[in-house]
């Protein structure tokens, strides 16, 4: 018997609002065991396995196709799978999970509002203090590309997995690209962001591995829970 | 396949190995033969050098690895740089340098090009005669592709470099013109926006009004928590270049004709210097540099008045060239890369050797585009 692999989101938030969105479209989905066990299953689908794993891992599994399906973010599914458009398709943008990533810089930098004038800035930087403007971010491939795309010249990107918006501060960086909500971090660390600085508008969205049809059996599942989901099979799988 | 090696199917074993060791002895031998030395640098390169020089943009075509005590190493992208490294190491004198070994370069996901390939070598670093060097290593590149089908292709950086040097405008408009020279988008934005009567955000407006009444200072002071290393002080001296800027008038019609008109000249090398001449009278002294190099090139061999020029051409390669570039392209063979390709570049020496610089031109050869192109040719 096939088995699909289903990929969810191990905790928090985010996993409560997967769970919540499959059961509006009727598709209950149980964790079973204690709170902690990281286990679960989808009634009805005796022949679907629930993975949880943490949001971050789901793109590689994807990609590596050891889960057909899965539910992360878009920006992670960009960021970490180098041409993700030959690996996975994108089934349903679930609608909850939004995240912005953006260019910010501090406040009080009144002569920056664009990408334009980050890139004189970070000409001038470079000639003054003898070394390229720093940007942090965990978003290296989605950041260079955009800058690159946006012809910015004279910086260098530095890794910072998290608390990113403290970077400025404490003079590991001068500029930071990070996800953001609200926008209230950002604020309460004295950073702004810049009007053209939108590099990836994100939501939690629900993927397929591209191999997934190549299997008989596996797609004979996933058209069934498509269709109670309400969903069409896309293009880039019946092909 | 095990055996496959760039553009070739059977190049790691027996007569394939064979022929690719014959092919970049023989170009090596005729790199000597033109009173080169032997140069083999290393193939794991500091990255910080690289990355400062080329900018976060070759962390996308170069593989990067860490060591514990070395730090953050690259595979060897291209040879100019460690072959330039040395040779300012050695004094800077006047010399010729040939070598061959593999590069290594990150492709994107579906991309058909290597991530390793091999380059065969020639530099020259001179500064007495450079019309007669770019001539010399051109013609040695020619030399020894010999009669093979490849389309030869030449260009200039520099003009489009004295282009923006002769506009008459402010020397910060003149020095984000350069700056940008290697980004075309960019480039033509930056020149269209300087062009137009400038338009301004009312924040904009606002900082340029504390610029003018002197109160900027506090303006900027007053705006948020300073934090970082860019100071207030530079804060305040970039509205004052944004000031300035605002008082400086767009650019003529005519100028901006002047820089498109010199980037889109395309003729014979033959002609090059007259169609200058034409376009941009004020550029004499370029125009007399690519006189002097049109009859090097005939002096050493080269019909001139079948040889393209593109002034543009080589503007989207990497960001060393600034002079004279050329290309042999394989007509018959799309698929494969250029043959060879080269350029002058001058200011490279002078980063990385701190100023003190040495006239330089060079070119590549991939020995084994080259042998899948000769497999093809009776």
């Amino acid at each position: 018997m096939s088995i699909l692999k289903l990929g969810l989101p191990s905790k928090g938030r985010l996993q409560e609002q997967t769970i919540d969105w499959f059961a509006a479209r009727g598709v209950i989905i149980e964790r079973t065991g204690s709170g902690r066990e990281y286990a679960g299953r989808v009634l009805g689908f005796e022949d679907i396995e629930l993975v949880l794993l943490s949001a971050g891992e789901i793109p590689k599994e994807l990609a590596t196709g050891r889960i057909d399906l899965g539910v992360t973010g878009q920006d992670l599914v960009y960021e970490k799978i180098p041409g993700w458009k030959g690996k996975v398709v994108e089934l349903a943008a679930m609608g909850f999970g939004q995240a912005d990533l953006i260019l910010a810089v501090p406040v009080n930098w009144l002569d920056v509002e664009n990408i334009d004038d980050l890139d004189a800035v970070a000409a001038a930087f470079r000639a003054k203090h003898g070394f390229r403007l720093r940007i942090a971010t965990k978003y290296h491939n989605l950041v260079r590309e955009f800058l690159q795309g946006h012809g910015v010249a004279d910086y260098q990107l530095v890794d910072s997995q998290g608390a990113t918006e403290g970077v400025v501060k404490n003079l590991t960086a001068e500029a930071i690209a990070d996800i953001t909500s609200s926008g209230e971090t950002l604020r309460a660390n004295h950073l702004k962001t810049l009007h053209d600085g939108l590099i990836l508008r994100s939501q939690a969205t629900l993927y397929a591995g591209l191999d997934v049809c190549k299997h008989v059996g596996k797609k004979a599942i996933l058209v069934q829970m498509l269709d109670t989901l309400g969903l069409a099979i896309p293009s880039e799988l019946s092909r | 396949m095990v055996t496959s090696r760039a553009y070739m199917t059977n190049g790691r074993l027996g007569e394939g190995l064979e022929q690719v060791r014959a092919e970049v002895a023989r170009l090596m031998s005729g790199f000597i033969a033109n009173g080169a030395q032997t140069v083999e640098p290393a193939a794991l390169l500091p990255a910080d050098i690289l990355i400062d020089l080329y900018g976060e943009d070759l962390r996308a075509r170069a593989y990067t690895t860490h060591d514990p005590v070395a730090g953050e190493l690259m595979l060897r992208p291209d040879f100019t740089v460690p072959v330039v490294q040395m040779h300012m190491a050695n004094g800077a004198l006047a010399a010729r340098y040939a070598y061959a070994g593999s590069v290594w370069r990150r492709q994107e996901q579906g991309s058909e090009r290597p991530n390793e390939y091999l380059q065969a070598g020639f530099e020259l670093f001179d500064g007495h005669d450079p019309a007669a060097d770019d001539a010399e290593v051109f013609a040695v590149m020619a030399t020894v592709l010999g009669d093979l089908p490849v389309a030869p292709i030449t260009g200039d950086l520099g003009l489009v470099i004295d282009a923006i040097e002769a506009l008459d405008t402010n020397a910060h408009r003149k020095a984000a013109l350069r700056r940008h020279v290697w980004r075309p988008a960019r480039f033509e934005r930056l020149l269209q926006r300087y062009a137009r009567p400038p338009t301004f955000s009312a924040e904009r407006a606002q900082l340029l009004g504390a610029v003018r009444d002197g109160s900027i200072l506090e303006f900027v002071e007053k705006s948020g928590a300073a934090q970082g290393i860019r100071t207030v002080e530079e804060i305040v001296a970039r509205a004052e270049v944004l000031a300035a800027e605002k008082a400086t008038p767009p650019l003529s019609k005519a100028a901006v004709a002047l820089v498109s008109g010199v980037l889109d000249l395309k003729c014979t090398m033959a002609e090059a210097a007259r169609g200058l001449r034409k376009i941009a009278p004020m550029l004499s002294a370029a125009a007399t540099q690519l006189e002097a190099r049109t009859e090097a090139l005939s002096n050493a061999g080269i019909d001139v008045s079948s040889l393209p020029f593109e002034a543009s051409y080589g503007r989207k390669t990497l960001e060393y060239y600034d002079g004279f570039v050329f290309g042999f392209r394989a007509v018959a063979r799309p698929d494969l890369p250029q043959i060879a390709q080269g350029g002058r570049y001058d200011a490279l020496t002078r980063v990385l050797g701190n100023g003190k610089g040495i006239p330089a031109v060079g070119g590549i050869i991939r020995p084994e585009a080259l042998l899948a192109l000769k497999g093809d040719t009776p």
